[in-house]
């Protein structure tokens, strides 16, 4: 299989004052590609720390980190924003849409990023809300659509660029339930056509449309060894 | 991604427009003062110093104090200085003050002058109506006067005074000539004077000598070795007393009048450059502000992949079209301040190319000086500790 991306023996620390807080205690992951992957853990057990270092917001303290080939540990902040926009596709707890832009506007923002010119932009963004379901809402801003239509506009934006990871953080803790699923079943669905999706939770519910699922405690990943996969 | 930048930079200043206006203030005052304060300076200097060269820059001023012994100057040392080689003409000015009487109006301590026709031919625009005093009348003492343009208003209300004949210290003067209105702050203003040939005036006005002449020259470049020319003269006619004279090259009166003003200009344009600076910091403040309130828009952005150029190039793009924007409506509001205090004052004053070309200058770099900080600032963002911040 494809490995998208390896960790091995990643620490991440912070400094409070001389105290050091060791948020991430050698962790090894190795994803592949196509898979679905859970993130389990509760709040403070440095889960969204390993979502920045997955997402390359941030780099770690020690340990080596290799994205598609490159080792993201020694890259530099303008690199690393160039990573972002072609192999991560975020997808966020509060969809972090740009209140004064439409659907389709928000939807194009990586790809300003990316250099691509503005008439294929458009037809890029709306393609992509067209395929997440919102064709008809292309036109409107984020507050004239509902939370679950939001989070569909945040999944467009994030899958506009065709990322090698899409990478999201609670992305049902905004959401109803029902409105939950059916964005977990969607994700679902764009696993099955190839994508690979790596999505970070506290719900357990939500954890378990994955593959593979990992918990992390106290900074420490261990796998989930699933009962379907004793049976 | 430039285009972009700019469209999201102008969306930005529209989106808070209360907020864009109060920061724009600033740089609009600024550019307005500088714009009103250089063009009405350098319109008053234009002025004041034409009305200058108009006194003559190509003239020199002979004062004569005299000594105890001789009173000032005969007509033998005026014809010395005319003989010498750079001078083109010689005109003695005799004065005094004298009661003027027209059909029974009277007027005391009118000024009354004695000239030559040198004096009207150097300026040939001098008259309104009537003829100048010519060589004749100087050479035959005739009793003629030129009037100026109040003694007109206020003896001859309603006559032509050309032909009248108007009484000063009790001789009687035929009125050949008057002279045109003065303007402004002349300083040889005419208004109030009877001009005589300085012939008759040697004689009606109870003076025996010459005590102020204006010497015109050929070539000003030469002006220095004439006037030394003319102290040998003055020196050898007053026994080398150099107390008993003075004399004035208006070339150069008129050089250290405009360095004088071109002083005060500078001095003027700093203090509105002042200003600018507290406009702009006013748009720094603004900026800083913003950042802050879009704390997680720069965040997001940066996760979606812009790079730390990207986010500088739209805050200082942000900051540029603030200050810009304000250099444009303070440029219209300048021209037309300076338009408006050009008209009340009485100047000519257009606003040249070169100012307004400096006001834009100033209010772009403003922009730029005092938007890469914030801008600096926002690029610098920690991209997870800016999505936190919701």
């Amino acid at each position: 299989m494809n490995e998208i991306f390896t960790m091995e023996d990643i620490c991440k620390s912070y400094y409070t004052g001389y105290e050091e807080l060791k948020v991430l205690k050698h962790v090894n992951l190795i994803v592949y590609k196509g898979e679905f992957i859970s993130i389990l853990g509760p709040s403070g057990s440095g889960k969204s720390t390993l979502m920045n270092i997955i997402g390359c917001l941030d780099t770690p303290t020690s340990g080596k980190y290799t994205l598609s080939g490159i080792n993201i540990s020694e890259t530099d902040d303008i690199q690393l924003a160039k990573i972002r926009n072609k192999e991560i596709g975020f997808v966020f707890q509060s969809f972090f849409l740009l209140p004064r832009l439409t659907a389709w506007q928000n939807v194009e923002l990586p790809l300003i990023y990316s250099g691509i010119p503005k008439n294929k932009r458009k037809e890029k963004a709306v393609d992509m809300l067209h395929k997440v379901g919102l064709s008809d809402k292309i036109n409107n801003l984020p507050n004239q659509l509902s939370g679950g239509q939001q989070q569909r506009v945040a999944i467009a934006r994030a899958l506009v660029t065709d990322p090698t990871i899409l990478l999201a953080d609670e992305p049902t803790g905004a959401l109803d339930q029902k409105t939950g699923i059916s964005i977990i079943k969607y994700f679902e669905k764009l696993n099955k056509e190839g994508k690979t999706i790596i999505i970070i939770t506290h719900d357990i519910n939500v954890a378990s449309y994955a593959n593979r699922t990992f918990n992390i405690l106290d900074g420490k990943l261990s796998e989930q060894v699933r009962f379907s996969n004793v049976l | 991604m430039f285009f972009e930048s700019i469209r999201m930079s102008l969306k930005n200043i529209t989106k808070n427009k209360m907020r864009s206006v109060l920061t724009m203030l600033g740089i609009v005052i600024g550019v307005v003062s500088i714009i009103a304060l250089i063009t009405i300076v350098q319109g008053a200097t234009k002025n004041i110093s034409n009305e200058v060269i108009e006194l003559g820059g190509n003239k020199i001023y002979i004062n004569v104090f005299g000594t105890a012994l001789k009173q000032g100057l005969t007509q033998k040392d005026v014809e010395l200085i005319e003989d010498l080689d750079n001078i083109r003409g010689i005109s003695p000015t005799i004065s005094g003050k004298a009661t003027v009487v027209y059909e029974g109006k009277l007027i005391e301590n009118v000024i009354v002058e004695g000239k030559n026709e040198v004096y009207f031919k150097a300026d040939p625009d001098l008259l309104s109506c009537g003829r100048t005093i010519n060589i004749l009348d100087l050479e035959s003492k005739n009793q003629v006067a030129v009037i100026g343009d109040n003694l007109v208003k206020e003896l001859f209300f309603g006559v032509n005074p050309i032909g009248e004949k108007l009484i000063v210290n009790g001789v009687t003067y035929t009125v050949v000539g008057t002279f045109k209105a003065s303007t402004g702050f002349s300083l040889g203003s005419t208004n109030d004077t009877v001009a005589i040939p300085y012939t008759t005036a040697l004689r009606s006005l109870g003076v025996k000598s010459i005590s102020t002449l204006d010497a015109y020259l050929d070539d000003t470049s030469l002006a220095d070795q004439t006037i030394v020319e003319i102290k040998g003269i003055l020196n050898r006619a007053f026994n080398y007393n150099e107390d008993a004279y003075s004399i004035y090259n208006m070339g150069d009166i008129i050089e250290s009048f405009q360095s004088i003003m071109s002083m005060m200009s500078t001095l003027l344009v700093g203090i509105a450059a002042i200003s600018l600076i507290v406009g702009g910091i006013g748009i720094m403040n603004m900026m800083l502000v913003s950042i802050t309130e879009r704390t997680t828009e720069i965040g997001l952005r940066k996760a979606l992949g812009a790079t730390p150029f990207a986010i500088r190039l739209q805050f200082v793009l942000e900051a540029i079209f603030l200050s810009l924007i304000g250099g444009i409506i303070g440029l219209i509001l300048g021209m037309l301040l300076a338009f408006v205090l050009a008209e009340v004052m009485g100047i000519k004053a257009p606003v040249s190319l070169s100012t307004n070309l400096l006001a834009i200058g100033f209010s772009a770099s403003v922009g730029i000086i005092f938007g890469y900080m914030p801008a600096r600032k926002a690029s610098q963002l920690n991209p997870i500790d800016a999505l936190r911040s919701l």
